[in-house]
This record gives C-alpha cells, sequence and structure tokens, in this order.
C-alpha cells in the first residue's frame, strides 16, 4: 500500500511527461540543417545575433500571467490530466486509510526497496518509512496534491502544454513524498532537491517569460545555499556515527553530548553545529528569513503551483525535516533558541511586508513566509506535534487562499493587483465565501482549524524553556494583529468597496466546477481539520499518537494547558485589534492609508521593498560574485597563468629565435666558431663519460 | 581462466579496423562511407568484446585480471597487461563511448573522414591501453602516444584557433610527461623493474617518494587538468570538434585521476600524504575559482569545459583523502563526468552542427522548437549540477563526505561547488533553451534526429541508472579502492609509529 502511495505518483508524471514529449516532438519537425528562409540576415553573422539578444530584454516584459494562448492544446492533454489526477486521487485515499492504520491502531510501515550507495561503511539504502508523523504529511500532500491536480484541470484549461504542466505536478508529488518516508538522511536529500527541481520546473513554467526564468534560478539556487548546510550537516552527522540511518543516529546521539568538531578552528558542540547546518537546509526550503527571497518571486508560476509547492508541501518541508530530527534538537538546546530565533523573527519580519504589497500572490506568499515562521516558533520550543499541528491546519487554509486567489485571478482575466480589485463579491460570491473562510482560519478566528493551531504555538513559544522564548512570544503575537490586518486587507480590498475597473469587473464570472469543487472542500477542511485533531496534535493524546516518530520536550504540552488565561485569550484579542484596523482603512476611512503612506514615506518604501533584501543581496552576493568571475576569468586564466605560462613561454622563445636569428650573420667563422665550442663539448664528454670504462 | 588474451584484443582491435580503412584507399564518398561504417563496427565489436571482461570480472578479488605477460625489451621491460577494478570502469567506459563518437561525427566530418576515423581507432587503442598496460614503460607509451591523434584531431579538424590550441594542449602535456619519463628512470634504477604491480609492492625510499611524486603529479595535474595548468582545456575544449571534446572530457581528463590512483598513491604513500595538504588546496581553488569563471563565459563549450575542472577538483580531493568514501567516490566521479560531460559536448555540438556558433548569446528559446533536446539537455544540466537521483550526485557526494572526515575546511570550501554549481548550469540552460524563441537565425532550427536521440538516449538512460543504482560501478571498483586505501594507511600509520619511536 505504501509502495503504491508513493509510486503511483511518478508513474503519472512519466506517463503524463511521455505524452508531453512525444506530442510536442512530433509537432516540432526534427532534421539537422537549418533552412535559411533570408540570406541577407545570415550575412550579418555575429552582430544580428548580438543586437537580437538585446532586443530580448527590451520587449519580453509582458503582463503578468499572461501567456500565448494562439497555440493549440497538446494532443492528449485530458488523456494526461485524467491519468495523473485519477492515480493522486488513489494515492490520497490510501494515505488516510494509512493514517487511520499508523496514527491509530500503531502499526509502522519500514520498508526497504533496495541498496544504493554502499562503500565501506557507508550503507545508504531506498527505503520507505512511515511512522504516524510521516502519515500525516502523506495526507496533507496527497490530499492536497490530489486537489490541485483537480484544480488545474479547469485553471490550466487555456495553457497549451498541459501534459507538461501535469507531469510536472505529480513529479513533485513524488519527490515530496519519497521525502517524508525517507529513512535516511541521504534519501531526505534526494527527496529535498527532487522537490527542488519540481519547483524549478514549476516556477519557470511559462517558460517564455524572463521573468518566470530568473525567478525559477533564483529559487533553485538560494534553496541550494541551504543545501550547502545540509549537505555539510550530513557529513558531519556521518563523520561521528558512521551512518546516515535515522534509527542510528537516533540511538547514537545521546553519546554525542559534550563531543566537539573542530570548525574552522571553533571548537562546536558536535550536536549544535550538526543541529544548525542541517536546519540551514531548512532554512532555505522553509523561505526563513535571510533565504525568505525566492519564495515571493516563485509566485511567477502557474497559481495551482504556488498552492501546492510553495504554500502546503514543499516549503513546510523544513518544518518536517526539524520534526523527523527531533531527538537531535532536543539533545542541543542552543540550536533550538536559534530556530526560535528565525522562526519568530520571520513570522514577524514577512507579515510587516505582506501589509502593504499589491500583488494578490504575493499577500498571500509573505502571509506563507510569516506562517511558517510559526512553525519554527514551535520546532524552537520543543513543541513539536504543535508545529505539525499548524502544517496539518495551514496546508487546507493556505492552499484554499491561493486556489481562492486564483479563482479571482481566473474571474478577472489574469490580473492580480488588487488595486485593480473591488467590489467583486456580487460577481463571484462563491469565492468571496470560501476566501472568507480561509481568512478566518488564517487569522486565527475562534474554532476554525487556524485558531487551534496558532493559539498553540503562541502558548508553546510562552512556556518555552528557551532564551528568545519571550522574543518569540512578542513575535508571534504582533505577528498575529498583523495577520489579521493585511488578511482583511486583501479581502476588503478585493471583495469590498466600488470596482477600480470597471472593464474587468464586468466581465468577471464565477470558475467552472473543476475549480469550486477543490476550493469547497478544502473550505470545509479549513473548519474541520482543527477541533477533531487537536488533542492528538497538541493535547494529551499527543504521546499515543506521535508516539516514537516525535521526541518531545518533556512536559511542554502539560505546561501551555496551565497558562494564565489573559495569554491564553491574547492571539484572538489581536485577531480583533487586526480586524477592526482593517476594517476602518479599508471599508470606512479608505484615506486613511493613502494618508499614512505619505507621512511615512520612508516607512512605506521599506516595506514596499521587502526590507531591500533584494537589493542588499544583489550589492553584497550577486555583484561582487560575477565581478570575481570576470576579474579570475580575464587577470587570472588570462593574464597571470597564460601570460607567464604557455604564451609568456612561447612569446620568450619567439623572442629567441629572433636573436637566433640575429646572430646568423652569415659570416662563415661565426659558424665556425660556434661548431668549434660543439666538438670542443662533445669530445669532453666522451673523454670524462666513457674513458673511465 | 581465460584462454584467450582477451585484453589484448580489445586494445588492439581498433588498430585492425583503422588499418582496414587505411586498405581502402579511394577518397570518394563512396570511401567515405565506407570508413565511418569499418569505424562504427569496429568500435562496437570493441565494446562487445571488452563486455565480456565485465562478464568474467572478479569483483570480490582486488588483484589484477585477465593477466598477459610476454618478454619485450631488456630485462625487467615486458609486455605486461591486466585490469582492476581501479581500471575496468576506465576500459568499459571508453569502449562504451566510441561508437558514440562515431556517430556523433556522422555528418558533421565531411574532409579527410579516412583520417579522422583512423585518428579516432588508433586513439581507442592508445586509451585502453593507458588504463589496462602494468609496466611502466607501456604505460608511458600509450599514455603519451594518446597525445598524437588528440594533437591531429584538434589541429586538422578543429575550430579557427586550433593551431594555438592544439599546440598550447601538447606543450603543457609534454612538459607533464618528461618529468615523469624521468621519474620512471629513477624507479627503474631504484628496483631493477618497471614492473608496476611489482613496484607497487616495493618500498621507495623517502626522498625519492617526494621527487618521484612531484614528477608524476606535474604529468597527471596537467592531464586532470587542476588549478593553475588548466587553461590548456578550454581552448582545447572550444577548438576542437564535438567527437574530440567528447573524448576529451570523457576519457583522456580522467587519465590524470588514474595516474594518481594507479601510482601516486599506492606507490608513494608517504609523498601523498605528504602532500595532501598541497592537492586539498589546488582541488578547493578549482573548484571554487573555475565555478565563478564559468559563471561568467560566453561561449557554451568554455563554459563546460571550465565546469569539467570544477567536476575534476573533487575528483581529486576525495583520491588524496584516501578514505575509502573518498577513492571509490573519485572513481564513480570520473565514471560520471565522463558519461555526463561527453553527452554535454554532443548537446553542444548538436546545435553547433545547426548554427555553426557556441557563443551563449546567439542561442535562445530552443525549447520551443527542440523539445526533445530540451529534455535530454536539461537531464544532463541536472546531472551536471549534481541533483540527487543522477549519476553526478552519487560521486560528488561520496568525494566530500570521504573528505570531511579528512579535512573539514576542505569539505567545506568544496561544497560551495554546490552553490555555484547551480548557478552557472542553469544559467546556461535559461540563455540557450528557454525564453521566447525571437532570433529570426534559430526560427528554422530542428529538433533531434534520430541518429542524434541515438547517442543521447543510452546516456540519459545511464545518467539516471546510475544515479538511483550505482551499485555495479561501485562494487567492480569496491575491493580494488579498499585494497588501495588499506595499504595506504598501513603505509602511512607505519611511518608514524616509527617516528614515535624515535622519539
Amino acid at each position: 500500500m505504501v509502495q503504491a502511495i508513493v509510486f503511483l505518483p511518478l508513474l503519472g508524471a512519466i506517463l503524463a511527461g511521455l505524452i508531453a514529449l512525444f506530442g510536442a516532438h512530433a509537432r516540432n519537425p526534427s532534421g539537422d540543417e537549418v533552412e535559411h528562409h533570408d540570406h541577407g540576415h545570415h550575412d550579418h553573422g555575429d552582430h544580428a545575433h548580438a543586437s537580437a539578444a538585446h532586443d530580448d530584454h527590451g520587449h519580453g516584459d509582458h503582463g503578468h500571467d499572461d501567456h500565448h494562448v494562439s497555440e493549440p492544446p497538446a494532443q492528449g492533454s485530458r488523456a494526461a490530466e485524467l491519468i495523473t489526477t485519477g492515480l493522486l486521487m488513489i494515492s490520497a485515499l490510501l494515505s488516510w486509510i494509512v493514517l487511520v492504520d499508523v496514527g491509530f491502531q500503531h502499526h509502522d510501515y519500514r520498508i526497504a526497496l533496495f541498496p544504493w550507495i554502499n562503500s565501506g561503511d557507508l550503507q545508504v539504502s531506498w527505503a520507505l518509512r512511515v511512522d504516524t508523523l510521516t502519515a500525516v504529511m502523506l495526507v496533507v500532500v496527497n490530499t492536497v496534491s490530489s486537489l490541485v491536480h483537480l484544480y488545474s484541470i479547469g485553471y490550466m484549461d487555456e495553457d497549451p502544454h498541459r501534459p507538461r504542466f501535469f507531469g510536472y505536478l505529480s513529479l513533485f508529488t513524488f519527490a515530496m513524498l519519497m521525502l517524508v518516508t525517507a529513512d535516511n538522511l541521504v534519501q531526505l536529500f534526494f527527496g529535498w532537491e527532487g522537490v527542488g527541481l519540481a519547483s524549478y520546473l514549476l516556477i519557470g513554467f511559462w517558460y517564455q517569460k524572463p521573468s518566470a526564468n530568473a525567478a525559477a534560478i533564483k529559487a533553485f539556487v538560494v534553496n541550494r545555499v541551504g543545501d550547502f548546510g545540509f549537505a555539510l550537516g550530513i557529513f558531519a552527522v556521518y563523520m561521528l556515527l558512521k551512518t546516515t540511518d535515522f534509527e542510528t543516529i537516533f540511538a547514537g546521539a545521546q553519546g554525542l553530548t559534550g563531543k566537539t568538531i573542530n570548525f574552522f578552528g571553533w571548537n562546536a558542540d558536535a550536536l549544535t553545529l550538526i543541529c544548525l547546518l542541517l536546519f540551514m537546509g531548512a532554512m532555505g526550503k522553509s523561505a526563513q528569513f535571510l533565504l525568505h527571497t525566492w519564495l515571493p518571486d516563485a509566485m511567477e508560476g502557474p497559481t495551482p503551483v504556488s498552492a501546492l509547492i510553495h504554500a502546503a508541501t514543499m516549503v513546510t518541508a523544513g518544518v518536517f525535516m526539524v520534526a523527523r530530527l527531533s531527538p537531535l534538537f532536543e539533545l542541543a538546546p542552543n540550536a533550538q533558541a536559534v530556530v526560535m530565533f528565525f522562526g519568530a523573527t520571520t513570522a514577524f519580519f514577512a507579515a510587516t511586508v505582506g501589509l502593504v504589497q499589491n500583488d494578490i500572490k504575493r499577500i498571500v506568499a509573505y502571509s506563507t513566509c510569516s506562517q511558517l515562521g510559526y512553525m519554527f516558533v514551535a520546532m524552537g520550543a520543543g513543541a513539536y506535534s504543535v508545529g505539525i499541528f499548524h502544517l496539518f491546519t495551514h496546508a487546507f487554509f493556505k492552499a484554499l487562499l491561493f486556489l481562492g486567489s486564483g479563482s479571482v485571478i481566473y474571474a478577472m482575466h489574469h490580473e492580480q493587483d488588487i488595486r485593480n480589485m473591488g467590489g467583486l463579491w456580487r460577481k463571484i460570491p462563491y469565492t468571496y465565501a470560501v476566501m472568507v473562510i480561509g481568512t478566518l482560519a488564517l487569522t486565527g478566528f475562534p474554532l476554525t482549524a487556524g485558531y487551534f493551531s496558532k493559539d498553540a504555538i503562541i502558548e508553546s513559544a510562552y512556556v518555552a524553556h528557551n532564551p528568545f522564548a519571550y522574543y518569540g512570544f512578542a513575535m508571534t503575537v504582533a505577528a498575529a494583529g498583523l495577520t489579521s490586518f493585511y488578511s482583511w486587507r486583501l479581502i476588503f480590498k478585493t471583495f469590498h468597496g466600488e470596482p477600480h475597473d470597471q472593464h474587468h469587473y464586468e466581465a468577471a464570472h464565477e470558475a467552472p466546477l473543476w475549480i469550486l469543487i477543490p476550493i469547497g472542500i478544502l473550505a470545509a477542511g479549513s473548519i474541520l481539520a482543527g477541533y477533531p485533531f487537536k488533542e492528538v496534535f497538541a493535547g494529551h493524546g499527543v504521546e499515543e499518537f506521535f508516539r516514537e516518530s516525535l521526541k518531545m520536550h518533556p512536559h511542554i504540552i502539560d505546561e501551555m494547558h496551565h497558562i494564565p488565561k489573559t495569554i491564553a485569550w491574547l492571539p484572538t484579542v489581536m485577531m480583533a485589534i487586526g480586524l477592526y484596523i482593517s476594517y476602518v482603512f479599508y471599508i470606512r476611512r479608505p484615506y486613511i492609508p493613502v494618508q499614512l503612506a505619505r507621512e511615512h514615506p520612508m516607512l512605506y518604501q521599506f516595506l514596499l521593498n521587502k526590507w531591500y533584501f533584494d537589493e542588499l543581496y544583489d550589492l553584497i552576493f550577486v555583484r561582487p560574485t560575477k565581478w570575481l568571475g570576470r576579474f579570475l576569468w580575464k587577470k587570472g586564466d588570462g593574464f597571470v597563468i597564460d601570460g607567464f605560462g604557455p604564451d609568456g613561454v612561447s612569446a620568450r622563445v619567439l623572442d629567441v629565435t629572433r636573436n637566433v636569428v640575429k646572430i646568423q650573420t652569415g659570416y662563415l667563422y661565426h659558424y665556425a666558431f660556434a661548431m668549434l665550442i660543439g666538438v670542443a663539448g662533445l669530445i669532453t664528454w666522451f673523454m670524462f663519460g666513457l674513458g673511465g670504462q | 581462466m581465460t584462454t584467450w588474451p582477451i585484453l589484448s584484443v580489445v586494445t588492439f582491435l581498433p588498430v585492425i579496423g583503422a588499418v582496414a580503412i587505411y586498405l581502402t584507399r579511394d577518397d570518394d564518398e563512396a570511401a567515405r562511407r565506407n570508413a565511418r561504417w569499418i569505424a562504427l563496427w569496429t568500435t562496437l565489436v570493441t565494446f562487445a568484446v571488452s563486455l565480456i571482461l565485465v562478464w568474467r570480472f572478479d569483483a570480490a578479488s582486488a588483484d589484477f585480471q585477465f593477466v598477459e605477460k610476454a618478454n619485450w625489451l631488456a630485462s625487467g621491460i615486458t609486455y605486461h597487461m591486466g585490469v582492476d577494478g581501479i581500471s575496468l570502469p576506465f576500459v568499459i567506459l571508453t569502449t562504451a563511448l566510441m561508437p558514440f563518437c562515431i556517430i556523433a561525427s556522422w555528418k558533421s566530418v565531411t574532409v579527410r573522414v579516412r583520417e579522422y576515423m583512423m585518428a579516432f581507432l588508433f586513439l581507442e587503442t592508445l586509451m585502453v591501453g593507458t588504463f589496462s598496460a602494468l609496466d611502466l614503460v607501456l604505460f608511458y607509451l600509450f599514455f603519451e602516444g594518446g597525445l598524437i591523434p588528440m594533437f591531429l584531431i584538434i589541429g586538422v579538424w578543429g575550430g579557427p584557433r586550433r593551431v594555438y590550441a592544439s599546440f598550447k594542449f601538447f606543450l603543457y602535456t609534454l612538459l607533464g610527461s618528461v618529468l615523469m619519463l624521468l621519474a620512471i628512470m629513477a624507479l627503474y634504477w631504484n628496483a631493477g623493474t618497471t614492473d608496476i604491480p611489482t613496484l607497487m609492492n616495493t618500498a621507495v625510499p623517502r626522498s625519492l617518494q617526494t621527487w618521484a611524486w612531484l614528477a608524476f603529479f606535474a604529468s597527471f595535474a596537467v592531464k586532470m587538468p587542476m588549478w593553475p595548468v588548466h587553461t590548456w582545456l578550454p581552448d582545447a575544449h572550444v577548438e576542437a570538434p564535438t567527437a574530440g571534446s567528447v573524448i576529451l572530457a570523457a576519457i583522456l581528463l580522467k587519465m590524470g585521476g588514474y595516474g594518481f590512483l594507479r601510482f601516486s598513491l599506492p606507490m608513494f604513500p608517504l609523498a601523498s600524504h605528504d602532500f595532501a595538504p598541497l592537492v586539498f588546496s589546488l582541488s578547493v581553488i578549482a573548484i571554487v575559482y573555475t565555478s565563478l569563471v564559468a559563471l561568467m563565459q560566453e561561449d557554451i563549450k568554455k563554459l563546460i569545459a571550465y565546469s569539467s575542472v570544477a567536476h575534476m577538483g573533487f575528483v581529486t580531493m576525495g583520491i588524496f583523502a584516501a578514505t575509502t568514501q573518498g577513492v571509490a567516490g573519485g572513481v564513480f566521479q570520473m565514471v560520471s563526468h565522463g558519461i555526463v560531460s561527453g553527452a554535454l559536448f554532443l548537446c553542444v555540438g548538436i546545435v553547433y552542427d545547426r548554427m555553426h556558433t557556441r557563443e551563449i548569446a546567439a542561442y535562445g528559446g530552443l525549447v520551443n522548437r527542440m523539445p526533445l533536446y530540451a529534455m535530454v539537455f536539461m537531464v544532463f544540466t541536472m546531472a551536471n549540477v549534481g541533483l540527487p537521483g543522477t549519476s553526478g550526485f552519487v560521486g560528488e557526494f561520496m568525494t566530500l563526505l570521504g573528505t570531511f572526515k579528512v579535512s573539514i575546511p576542505t569539505a567545506t570550501f568544496a561544497t560551495l561547488g554546490v552553490i555555484l554549481s547551480a548557478a552557472y548550469a542553469l544559467w546556461l540552460y535559461r540563455k540557450v533553451v528557454f525564453g521566447a524563441l525571437t532570433k529570426p537565425s534559430l526560427a528554422s532550427i530542428k529538433d533531434l534526429t534520430w541518429r542524434e536521440s541515438l547517442t543521447l538516449m543510452p546516456l540519459v538512460f545511464l545518467t539516471i541508472l546510475f544515479g538511483v543504482y550505482p551499485k555495479p560501478v561501485l562494487d567492480m571498483s569496491a575491493a580494488s579502492v579498499q585494497q588501495l586505501v588499506n595499504n595506504y594507511n598501513a603505509a602511512v600509520t607505519a611511518v608514524k609509529a616509527a617516528a614515535l619511536v624515535a622519539q
């Protein structure tokens, strides 16, 4: 059953990929010669190429989400859609069965497949491991993925490259499943990079858009910065424990306390160093503060991709990784402090940026970033199940918000700027209703899913035994208010008030059923995913539900239940305040935000430009790297090595030759003299060399 | 065990093919076609025979197998052939890639076809000979002999600056070789034989170790190529014809790594140990420096050539870490790089044949007209980046893992290559393949033909197979690698123990 869950999406990906490939190949002729219709152009040669390259930048920047629809749809599109979606639905169904089996009936699975990398004492195998933590992830991934597949059938109906799109979606799902079922760090890394690849391909799905290509590369490279740490973490684990298998690592972790690693002269505590390195990977994948810059740009991809990868599943891989390695993190309190610090900072930072964004998807993206910060706060507090709880509920309501935004974008014919929307609730009431449900859940409105999980995180931060506990608490509470403000701002500006673009408004219409059904299901999940699961994720059922799969901080759940009432109500109060201010700003007195922005231009620009991180990184990383690359190429290779090496030598040889030519004066006695010296040398050599024998 | 000299057959079959081509004297279209077919069949048969080696090879044994020995020159210099787990993968890599090279040259080479095919067949003999020679003099002949056909291939069938490139290539490698020849003579005077297995079991005095190590190093470092003697490689690649680039990147570079494994580590373990920090530094510089340089290239082939230097940096680092994973990873990385870089150069050749330019700026948006090509190129780009699931990952991962135990700073800096390789490889892909197809010159470009698919699809298959299931290669080399590492460690520990006693 577990094999079916994991490999059915792969099968779908392969089939859809083949359909896409054969279809595309059939449409494009093959041949190894180029017919040159216009010979005039050919004569221009390189200059023409160069000017064409410049033009490319000029008119390449079309409007947002505007893909060319003139191409006919690929053959077999419907087949590819149905195959991948059908297989995913089977996987999703099986995942729920497995969750019941593993979570409530305590049947863990460990299925060895075949060996992977074996060398000396390095033994890495392909294996599928399903314990409760994995089972929860299986449910999240497959449920959201199958709904997103279904949704995409409607959303992408005008796209000519649907088989490719569905192939990528299923490929992503497969990689994500390999990630969550990993039984060792290397397979985790495989899934990790696999989802990175799928994310790269999907962000750059509309490959004709330069901005999409740039965003795709940025996502991959920034993630690689995190992977740099992840890889080093694996090496360090292997160096100390001679294994990459989770079981063996956890068994040996206790023995590592007090050991140190000499890391560039710093005698680091081994466990702390390992956890920090691995966490660096998590920061990249989960877009945490400093490595977050790729996530907003990733919105260049089609909206279903944003919902699946950049909200519900892939970006939570970092959270999953920390939870999976909870036995290590529990032994490294300093690393936990760092986790909490970054989580809290991200939660607050991303929320502040979300306040002023105008692109509907970017607002939701920053919100995702912020919510991921929440999850890491729980991880830092040692309340892993609580973080996973938020991961679980967040998958529903954030996927809902993205898919709902997609429905808005669909209705508005690929308009994404909320300043051009307004009053839409009359036109698309169903979408409006589900978006409000998603917003309620996100802001933690009582009894919605987000209410239970988010409040639990804030409580866990309050009781955490962590130097940054109060920092985490303060930041998450503040972020709760900000979240409420920007989420309602999105709703108010999109659906209420007067329409700002009459033309688009008139044409707005509700999306087809392919789109409405999945968001309806997710809306139900956004309400129902909270209360029924409260006990097993954040109550007294945690022990029994998660068993060995998580190593919780002892007592944290108990302590969470004994906090002062005022603290417990604080997030809800913050939510109400945010809602109220948002209401005043965008419904009652819409001139206030404009005025505020005018009075505080510095602050407004600072937030609008995302704290200037992109500019800063460009200045301190991108430009110096390019400069260095060019410098090393031209000066290092060209001037120093070649100059003093081969070219220099050959130049010297030429000099010598020239001098030799000068010697060739033509006078006989010069030659005679030279010959005489030679003969003298030869005789000397014979006398001393052979004379001895 | 074997009743017929199978290794000699594999080695010298291509020469027979070359002679057969020579005998077809005419130079009309029919003769050219014959030359191509003879070359193709020769390489295919050679590959088939070499598979018998795989089939009969006993992977559990670290000894040399299929050994042939005959008197040859003076005392102590014999015709001695044999393979072990370290050399066999390279023999197979060579014989396996040759048919691809012939097919890739099918249409792109139109002048002096007979001579071209003969040069390639001679080159194959010399390469296989290099990897299976068990006598230093024999090795030296094969090793240096390989220079001549390659020199001709670049110099005759190359691009506009071919003469500069071929001389640069020749001078660099020859300079290293001269030093190696001196070291070989020194070893002969020391032990009275040039028999490699004997020399591997003969302790070499420490002072001689140092000098001999340096002399061998000079030769292998140029071949590898290691920073700072790498600058011949980009020029040679840029000017070489497609198949020449494939052989250069896939096989000739591996001779350096093979040399380290066959000579430096087993014969001069102490010197290797002493010089390991030097090699580490050069490897790390190679990885970071050439990756940075690759970022800024404007020529597709040059970019891939620089990335080759970076990938070879992982190999040298892993080998001199002298841990099981490091050395095994080095061997694997070389095999994997042989497949991947060879395939990348084939990919470049395909668009070069169509457009006759290698300038990155001349391309863009190929995916719109060449979807199959885009897919294949993507697989190899990802393998070059070292994505898990492709063969590129396994080698990189193992060498880094093996090195981390020995030197954390080295492994850490080398891991930076993971970020940089993603940057340059994806940037190249974006500029060449993605984007809108706006350049008029590309408007009528066509997708892969059957012939081209035939050269690339098997390599796609191998790249993914060895990424998911690298066991065939790892197992083949495991025993020999283990013995190599054990002997090395024994030698180093013995000296350390002696030093302790002396104190």
